[in-house]
Formats: structure tokens, C-alpha cells, sequence
């Protein structure tokens, strides 16, 4: 059994006390929580944050000339601005929230692609995109007619470059996820912006796996385009975010229409706001927004530096223990090197199927995720129908991958193999 | 606050009869039949990726024939499906809809009681769905009984008998 180490970078008993959850137990086990790629578990500080906005600070926002809707307001846009400094972004206007990262990509699909994407042309995607940046995009293309074309994965699970430009001669788009939540693979996202760009083409990046594991500078990076979740980053549900270029973002027609989102309304008909609104219409989730600022001030503190670093050491130390412990009956799927990825682990043991292994994990109060991860593509180029997936985060530490590595043998001798 | 539900923790034991791995390991039926004259067809659990193929070829009086499985899946989805398989080959049309109908209600009843209030777990309740399905012997798929202490399997154990029901609906249009 490996101690706990508060020598890492990052104190991580301490981080696991700021998160209530983790006090909890199942089957009468400690809960062992290795399922933040699907989504984080919420520190003290956030839930606090939404709790205080409804106890002290409830009202609507950008309506009210009264004290606490000016707060509200405040609070809110506070959010904003926090997350736009997060990501490196030059300025809050040019973040856009949204209910989650499909959303965000939803809104781009139609108000950018609906605008700029026609018969002739041809947006980039990659075989190990999640559902979320490959459905938008083959609705919107059933709609105007542009193709889909696809940059492939190498046994690696790498992203295959050689065609790169060839593919992207032509496109008006390439749309790629900076890290595989099935593989845990980095991207090269600033080698992908620079041939983009020299195509002509714009460079659009899912970083939900990307923004709560690693220090993210959008300028860094060469996007015109990022969009993350709230909920995977130690925020709430219910909210996410789009960053764009502003002058990309003022050239983009309204998404969804309403109040809020509206500089005027006539009969025949209207003005939409400035940014960000003009595409944040109805009431937006308060609480969420705020709770999002409150999750990106935890994360500040801890500093992105140090998650990354505690990260690639736990990576390392679950790569290593899984290999030492299962041999050849175990495979994690995806970059061995983990400098070159993330604590994605996509796991297949012996013959036993995701489900049967995620089964006995439970018993073990072990939550990994079984199934495809709503990377049906990237499946079939795996040769596989499902995974079962560990992901680690800040309060994941040696003892968890001991618990999982333990529960895992459990699932090994349960089925006699 | 929140802990345990308090609720004794049904067993691996619960999920994983005996019967129900030996199908696993050794599945009745697995295959093809050359399609025609079999009827093929496909059924997915979108939920976790789990995929079956059903051949089903039935004779003149309406019987079946033959019946193979192809896919892949689960311990539950391919137990249920390679019992399903013994179960209804040389089974008239009727019959293999009062089992499936039986499979089912077994099935669903529990899934309603979790819904609601109380899982009597205890296994004599078998008797009485017997009786309100008609009296159709389940035999081993009676194993399959504990899966619905865990929801979230019921998917997988009834995955080859939905894709059973369209083929025999595709097959008898
Ligand atoms: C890489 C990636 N992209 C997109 C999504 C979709 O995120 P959400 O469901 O929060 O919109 C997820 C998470 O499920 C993800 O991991």
C-alpha cells in the first residue's frame, strides 16, 4: 500500500476535506471516485458560493436598478470575467455562457455554420471526437450540404498528421478535441491551428477534458474557438462556456432568441445585443455561473500548474501499478508516455466485458465508468464495443489506484479468470 | 448527512448465478444461419455499446427452426441471450411470445417495485407471475431474476428478447 504523500505538488488530503462527498461511504467502503471525466465531484467553496447567491443575493440580473440585482449582476459577470482570465481569453466579452460544452458546440454549429457553410464545403473532424462535436455538425451538413471529413487515429492513439493538409484543403473548419476523454490524448492543438490556419481554415477546440486538467491559454494554443463544461472542472451542472475571437463572434448571428439577447425589438423586427448576450438568451442559470467562478477560483489556488503536475505523477504511478499487478490480462488503451496524456484510463481486462468489470468495481465502492463514452467512432477504430474508464482528478491520490488495482483483481477472481 | 442507503447490498451472488456464468462462458446457439432463408436482426443497448445478432429460421408450421446468436456484450446480455436461445428453439410462434411475455413481466414488475417502495427480494414471488403470465416455465432463465436488483442491468437481460420480438415481427410480416 502506497502512504499518502503530501510532498506532490499538490496537497492532496487536504483537497479531498474541501470536497463533503468524499466523507461519504458505500457498501459501508470508503468511496473511491474515479469517474471525474464524466464529471467532477464539487468542492465546499462552490456549493457555498450558489448557496450564499440564493440566500443573500437572489434576483434576476441585468434587469433590476435595485441593490441586490445590481449584485446579482455583479456576481455574475465577476464569473465571466473570472473564466475568461482562466482561459486566457483577451476579454469576458468574448465568453459566452452556455448549459454545458454540447450546447456551446450547438450554438456554434448553427449561428457560425448555419452563416458560413454550404454545398462545396468541408468541416474537419477526428475519429476520437465525442458525440458532441460530431452530431451538430452531420445534422447542419444533412441541412446545407458541406462534407464531413475525418482526420484518422493510429494504433497509438495519436492523431494520424500525414493527410493533414490535404484534408484540410478546402475546409472552412477543423473541430477537435484537445484531449480524447477515452484515451486521454493531448492533441498537437497548436500545430492543428497553425495548418488551419494556412488552409484558411478555423480552428475549433473541445476542451472539456482539457480546461479542468491543464493550464489553458487560448492565444497559447492558436483557437478561434474553445468550449469546455462547467461540471467537470469542480463547478455545477447546468453551465459551460464558448470562447471565441471577437470579431468571429460579432460577425456570428443570434442562436436561440428571447429576452436578453435583444438590443431592440420592433414589430418588423430586431437589434441584438452586444456580446456576450446577443447569444445568452433568457434567463441564465445565476446560481450555476457563479458557482462555475467559485470552481475556477479553487482551481486557482490550488494553481493549474500543480494539478497538471500531480496529474502526470498519478498517471504515471496508475500506469506503472497497473502493469506491475495485471501483466498482459490488462490493457489501458491509449499514449503510454504520460507526459502525452491525460488520467484518462480506458481499461480492458482479460475477456471480461466493461459492465461484468464496473460491476464488481461498485461492490468495491470503486466508480468507473462503463460503456462507450459517447465515442461510438473512436469504438470502432479500438475494435471494441465499450471500455471501463478510470479518470483521476485533484483528490484522487496512490491509495485510490490501490483501491481500483485491489477491485480489479476482486473482478479477476470473481469470474475465475 | 447522507450515507448508505442502509439497505443490505444485493450480492454479486444475486447478479451472478452460477447458470448465468456457465452460459457466458459457454454460450448455447452461438453463430450464423445463412440469411435468407433465416431471418437476421440486429439490437443495440446504446447505453453501453452492447450489440446481438439474432438468426432466426422458422418452418412452415411456424415453428423455430433454428435459432443463432452473434455479437457481443455483457455477462447479462449473452447469459440472457444464449438462454433465450435454448429456450425457445422448436417453439411454436405462441409459445415463444407467452416465455417472452413471462422473461418480460418478470423483468418489469421489479422494475416498477424499485420505482416504488419495498424490493421484496426474497424469490417466492416467482410463483405468482407464473400464474399471471399463464403458467409458462422459465426454467434457467428464472437466474436471471436478480438482475433486477440492479437497474441499470435490466437492459442487458432483456436486449435479446426486444431484438427476438422484432425478428419474429419482421419475420412473420
Ligand atoms: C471530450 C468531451 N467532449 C464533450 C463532452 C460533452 O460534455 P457535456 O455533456 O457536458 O456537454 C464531454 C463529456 O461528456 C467530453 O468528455
Amino acid at each position: 500500500m502506497a502512504a499518502v504523500t503530501t510532498e506532490g505538488p499538490l496537497d492532496v488530503a487536504a483537497v479531498q476535506a474541501d470536497f463533503p462527498i468524499l466523507g461519504r461511504t458505500v457498501h459501508g467502503k470508503r468511496l473511491v471516485y474515479l469517474d471525474s471525466a464524466a464529471s467532477s465531484q464539487k468542492p465546499r467553496a462552490v456549493l457555498d458560493a450558489m448557496d450564499r447567491y440564493y440566500e443573500t443575493t437572489n434576483a434576476n440580473v441585468h434587469r433590476g436598478v435595485y441593490e441586490i440585482a445590481e449584485q446579482a449582476t455583479a456576481e455574475m459577470e465577476g464569473a465571466r470575467a473570472k473564466v475568461a482570465d482562466f482561459i486566457g481569453a483577451p476579454s469576458p466579452t468574448e465568453v459566452v455562457f452556455t448549459k454545458n460544452f454540447t450546447e456551446a458546440f450547438n450554438l456554434l454549429a448553427r449561428s457560425w455554420g448555419g452563416a458560413n457553410l454550404g454545398p462545396g464545403d468541408a468541416v474537419v473532424l477526428s475519429h476520437m471526437e465525442h458525440h458532441s462535436n460530431i452530431v451538430p455538425w452531420q445534422i447542419l451538413a444533412a441541412e446545407k450540404g458541406f462534407e464531413l471529413r475525418w482526420l484518422p487515429v493510429d494504433a497509438e492513439g495519436q492523431l494520424e498528421l500525414g493527410d493533414l493538409d490535404r484534408l484540410l484543403d478546402g475546409a472552412k473548419l477543423l473541430a477537435v478535441t484537445a484531449m480524447s476523454n477515452v484515451l486521454g490524448t493531448l492533441t498537437p492543438v497548436r500545430h492543428l491551428a497553425d495548418a488551419a490556419h494556412a488552409a484558411g481554415a478555423l480552428l475549433a477546440v473541445d476542451a472539456c477534458q482539457y480546461v479542468p486538467h491543464v493550464p489553458t491559454d487560448v492565444g497559447e494554443l492558436g483557437a478561434d474557438f474553445l468550449a469546455f463544461s462547467g461540471h467537470k472542472m469542480c463547478g455545477p451542472t447546468g453551465i459551460g462556456a464558448l470562447w471565441g475571437r471577437a470579431e468571429l463572434l460579432e460577425a456570428m448571428p443570434p442562436f436561440l432568441g428571447g429576452g436578453e439577447m435583444i438590443r431592440d425589438v420592433r414589430l418588423d423586427g430586431f437589434t441584438p445585443n452586444e456580446l456576450p448576450w446577443k447569444f445568452e438568451a433568457g434567463t441564465p442559470p445565476i446560481a450555476e455561473t457563479i458557482g462555475l467562478g467559485a470552481a475556477v477560483d479553487y482551481l486557482e489556488a490550488l494553481g493549474m500548474d500543480a494539478v497538471r503536475e500531480h496529474e502526470v505523477s498519478l498517471t504515471a504511478y496508475a500506469l506503472r501499478t497497473l502493469h506491475e499487478r495485471f501483466g498482459d490480462r490488462l490493457t489501458v488503451h491509449g499514449p503510454a508516455e504520460p507526459a502525452a496524456r491525460g488520467g484518462v484510463l480506458s481499461m480492458a481486462l482479460a475477456d471480461l466485458h466493461p459492465h461484468d468489470v464496473a460491476q464488481v468495481l461498485d461492490q468495491e465502492a470503486v466508480c468507473v465508468r462503463a460503456g462507450h463514452h459517447c465515442a461510438k467512432p473512436l469504438m470502432r477504430v479500438l475494435g471494441v464495443g465499450a471500455t471501463a474508464r478510470a479518470s483521476l482528478y485533484v483528490y484522487n491520490d496512490e491509495r485510490d489506484v490501490d483501491a481500483l488495482a485491489d477491485a480489479l483483481d476482486s473482478a479477476l477472481a470473481f469470474f475465475a479468470l | 448527512m447522507l450515507q448508505d442507503k442502509g439497505e443490505p447490498v444485493p450480492g454479486l451472488e444475486d447478479l451472478y448465478r452460477e447458470i448465468i456464468l456457465d452460459h457466458y462462458r459457454n454460450p448455447r446457439n452461438r453463430g450464423e444461419l445463412e440469411s435468407p432463408p433465416a431471418h437476421r436482426v440486429e439490437g443495440f443497448n446504446p447505453l453501453c455499446g452492447d450489440e446481438i445478432v439474432v438468426y432466426l429460421r422458422l418452418d412452415d408450421d411456424g415453428r423455430v427452426d433454428d435459432i443463432k446468436i452473434g455479437g457481443q456484450g455483457c455477462s447479462i446480455s449473452q447469459s440472457s441471450a444464449s438462454m433465450m436461445s435454448a429456450a425457445v428453439k422448436g417453439k411454436t410462434l405462441d409459445e415463444v411470445q407467452d416465455l417472452t411475455r413471462a422473461f418480460k413481466a418478470m423483468m418489469s414488475i421489479h422494475e416498477q417495485e424499485i420505482g416504488g417502495e419495498g424490493d421484496e427480494a426474497d424469490g417466492d414471488d416467482g410463483e405468482a407471475e407464473a400464474a399471471a403470465s399463464g403458467d409458462v416455465r422459465l426454467g434457467d432463465l428464472e437466474a436471471l431474476r436478480g438482475v433486477v436488483k440492479f437497474p441499470v442491468r435490466i437492459k442487458c437481460a432483456t436486449l435479446s428478447w426486444n431484438t427476438l420480438a422484432q425478428g419474429i415481427e419482421e419475420a412473420t410480416a
